[in-house]
């Protein structure tokens, strides 16, 4: 959390609005994760809107942030009405959405998941670039390069399974496998040569004999995908269970800081 | 007759074996057994008795089930079309569980789950039988089947997009195709008791389903009881096509593959099918369930979309025999 | 002795009386003729007797229950239903459902095969009973029937649908268990027919019975006139009466 509330009062506010003909005056945001990284680089009043998501405190480390902005909902039609001079997307928008939002004469700028460190850090000098706001970005640069140097620490803290509802595992190559390794566990995809995320056999889980499983959180109403996580067999193999804040590790941000102090 | 017991009980011990022994885990088979025997510690051990364990008795017990009732089902309705899931009493059942998961019913009680999709198929299975009847006209009961079906998956797929859940949608797959990847043995408990009790139901109405075969009128004048045969039919279907499906989903085509597969080696005597098509629907299905492991291990193919695989042409066959007029 | 007794008995179907006010008694050793147009509640009148739709008034075998009606009456149905490919065989053990035994016993095994022979149908005892001609069909059901092992026997137009050997044989097998001591109510469509062979007739007509007696008092022509609108000649033959609807 004070890593969080470090990095949000760190934007500075005192600088300049953007001026220039290449600098967006109004710009609209329309993934859960390029909202994040926008509030946290644009200037007072540049970012017009951001994603529903956004608000929502499951899935989002800014959802009170958020609340200062007008909520899209990804619809062509309201993020036209928004008159912006850049669009934000992900790279999960729908595709005629965005077609449709260039053919009206919109710059939409596509942007794909973060999912590692590097790309993390990328993302931060594209979208201070977009934005117009390098020195902000330079700066919220700066201060997750410390994070992440502090986070990491070369010991081994054992064997973990990542298993997430209807029986899904995540490997070295996405940011939930970057948060294990640089939280100095060993993921146990990696004796299946699982790479990605993937389903992975309940059964295949209880013979890499986890030191530790790590779930994502509980979401309101039920599901089966996630009562799959109430077995039986799973609590006898790894008895050590935790269950982390998704909001925090589902896009590549630097909040992903907080998701691996939380793994300490 | 004696043969074909015999052989029936042989193909499904063996494939009860072969479920226990099949796994993405690759235990060789003699560690395997030792370690569902004498237990002890280790991951050997937990694979076997709370994974493979459970999955292989609801392969029998839901296969069992589901043959039975495609059994006792066509013989009251003196139809061969008549299958739990294609006519919809598994998709009703699967309602039932639904809306118990998502009220949080099946939180509140252990037992809520299994009762409320019991009273779905009992809904289904009595809508059918008051619609449809022991009179044996396909079309009225092809046109109720869909009818019920249609609604029971619309309310089906209504109920779980309208959850807060992300992954509830996500599960329709499930409730329509049906699956035993993953379930454990507190599924077994629950469903157990609920579906020997139908199957014990079902058997004792076995003699009264022989007298329908010479038509209602005939059999009630032979001091079957109308009345009593259609209780225990409702509700013995129910008991079993219930629980089966809040375990394992709604799997179609077992109950509609099997008797027919078998009729003729019982002498098409109803009561005669009855245990048959239990020992068939139990190897049926953990044929199957082996199958979805060894064909797409990694991918959790649903069994619905392999039994249908199997029966949809089968179902198909029985309708032209139907139109042109003949009975099965 | 009365096996059959059938007092003010009265049948409404959707509203629409169909019997009114029957009487009507089966004695052993009698084969009575049920004759009426159709629509006249042949059938009714017979599934109200067994108790297998609601009715008013008495009928003591509907009083019966079910597993001792069963074994004092057996019924079979106007439409020859045969659901399943079973063999003859298994078709005539249907007969011994009310009984105990369970279709196996020795008692069982006497029934059916007695029915089997007595109906000629030992070289089809291992047949599909739904291969077989309908007059054969016919034949199994009445074997059904017979291996119940009832002294009342009900038929519902037996002889509907089949050849003229097959007609006259299923009657000839009728008057000989009535004079064995069965007794046997049964719907005819053919009057002459129901004449040469029925110990009795009854006319049902208009919800009731317009006659019941002997072949010759039942078939007068006024009483023909008033139930089927017809008139009738009767011819005198060696081989008994013939009757002819003009």
């Amino acid at each position: 959390m004070l890593l969080g509330a470090a990095m949000l009062a760190g934007p500075a506010l005192a600088e300049a609005p953007p001026q220039g003909a290449a600098t967006p005056r109004r710009v609209v945001s329309m993934n859960l994760c390029t909202d994040q990284i926008a509030m946290l680089l644009a200037a007072p009043g540049q970012l017009v809107s951001v994603s529903d998501l956004a608000r929502n405190p499951r899935m989002s480390a800014m959802a009170d942030e958020a609340r200062g902005f007008a909520a899209n909902h990804g619809r062509a039609e309201e993020i036209y009405l928004l008159r912006p001079d850049l669009v934000i997307a992900g790279a999960f928008a729908s595709g005629p959405t965005v077609a449709l939002l260039r053919r009206l004469g919109l710059r939409v700028e596509v942007l794909e998941p973060a999912e590692s460190i590097a790309a993390i850090r990328a993302e931060i000098v594209h979208v201070g670039a977009l934005l117009g706001r390098h020195e902000a970005a330079a700066d919220l640069l700066a201060r997750f390069d410390r994070g992440v140097a502090r986070s990491a620490r070369r010991e081994d803290r054992g064997r973990a399974a990542l298993y997430y509802a209807n029986g899904f595992t995540s490997g070295r190559d996405t940011l939930a496998g970057e948060i294990l390794a640089q939280a100095g566990y060993r993921n146990i995809a990696a004796d299946y040569g699982i790479a990605t995320t993937t389903h992975l056999p309940m059964e295949l889980l209880v013979m890499a004999q986890p030191d530790r499983l790590i779930t994502g959180a509980r979401w309101p109403g039920q599901s089966r995908g996630e009562a799959l996580l109430e077995h039986p067999a799973l609590a006898r193999a790894a008895p050590r269970l935790a269950e982390v804040t998704d909001r925090d590790w589902v896009c590549g941000t630097p909040f992903i800081l907080r998701a691996i102090e939380a793994l300490r | 007759m004696r043969a074909l017991f015999a052989g029936l009980g042989l193909l499904v011990a063996a494939l009860w074996l072969a479920s226990l022994l099949t796994g993405p885990a690759g235990i060789a088979p003699a560690e395997a057994i030792a370690a569902l025997v004498r237990g002890g510690e280790g991951p050997v051990p937990i694979v076997m008795t709370e994974i493979r364990l459970p999955r292989a008795l609801l392969g029998l017990a839901v296969g069992a089930g589901l043959g039975l009732s495609g059994a006792a089902m066509q013989g009251y309705l003196r139809n061969p079309l008549a299958e739990p899931g294609l006519i919809g009493v598994s998709g009703m059942a699967a309602l039932g569980a639904v809306i118990a998961i998502q009220t949080g019913l099946a939180l509140s009680a252990p037992l809520a789950l299994p009762v409320a999709a019991l009273t779905g198929a009992a809904l289904g299975v009595g809508l059918l039988v008051a619609l449809a009847g022991p009179r044996g006209g396909s079309v009225t009961l092809i046109l109720a089947g869909v009818a019920i079906s249609a609604l029971a998956g619309a309310g089906t797929a209504l109920v779980l997009n309208l959850s807060p859940n992300p992954y509830a949608a996500n599960e329709i797959v499930f409730w329509l195709m049906g699956s035993l990847a993953d379930r454990s043995m507190q599924h077994l408990w629950l469903a157990l008791p609920p579906m020997l009790s139908g199957a014990a139901l079902i058997v004792s109405a076995g003699r009264g389903l022989d007298a329908l075969t010479l038509g209602e009128g005939a059999a009630a004048a032979m001091g079957v009881s109308p009345a009593g045969l259609r209780w225990r039919l409702v509700a013995g279907v129910a008991l079993i096509v219930g629980p089966a499906t809040a375990v394992a989903g709604a799997i179609g085509f077992v109950g509609l593959v099997v008797p027919h597969l078998l009729r003729s080696r019982v002498g098409a005597r109803p009561s005669a099918l009855l245990p048959a098509a239990a020992m068939g629907g139990a190897a049926l299905l953990l044929a199957a369930d082996i199958a979805v492991r060894l064909i797409l291990p990694e991918r959790d193919l649903k069994l619905g979309v392999l039994t249908a695989i199997v029966g949809a042409p089968l179902f198909l066959h029985l309708i032209w025999k139907t139109r042109s007029g003949g009975r099965v | 002795m009365t096996l059959l007794d059938l007092r003010g008995l009265s049948v409404t179907r959707r509203n629409r009386p169909v019997l009114h006010g029957i009487g009507l008694a089966v004695r052993a050793g009698e084969l009575v003729g049920l004759i009426g147009p159709n629509g006249a509640g042949k059938s009714s009148l017979m599934e109200a007797a067994l108790g297998l739709i609601p009715f008013t008034g008495t009928s003591d075998l509907a009083a019966l229950d079910p597993g001792h009606r069963a074994r004092r009456a057996a019924y079979l149905p106007q439409s020859r239903e045969i659901a399943w490919p079973v063999s003859v065989e298994d078709l005539v053990a249907l007969g011994r459902i009310p009984w105990p035994g369970g279709g196996r016993s020795p008692a069982d095994r006497a029934a059916i095969d007695a029915a089997i022979a007595r109906m000629g149908l030992e070289g089809f005892r291992r047949r599909t009973a739904l291969r077989l001609s309908g007059g054969e069909q016919a034949r199994a059901l009445i074997a059904r029937a017979l291996a119940q092992q009832t002294p009342l026997l009900i038929a519902d137009e037996p002889v509907a649908g089949l050849d003229p050997a097959q007609q006259l044989a299923c009657l000839r097998l009728f008057r000989a268990l009535a004079d064995e001591g069965h007794g046997i109510l049964a719907s005819i469509h053919d009057l002459g027919l129901a004449a040469r062979f029925c110990t009795r007739l009854v006319l049902l007509a208009e919800g009731r019975v317009l006659a019941d007696g002997p072949p010759d008092q039942v078939l007068q022509d006024a009483l023909m006139r008033r139930a089927f609108g017809i008139i009738t000649r009767r011819i005198d033959t060696p081989d008994g009466p013939a009757i002819l609807p003009v």
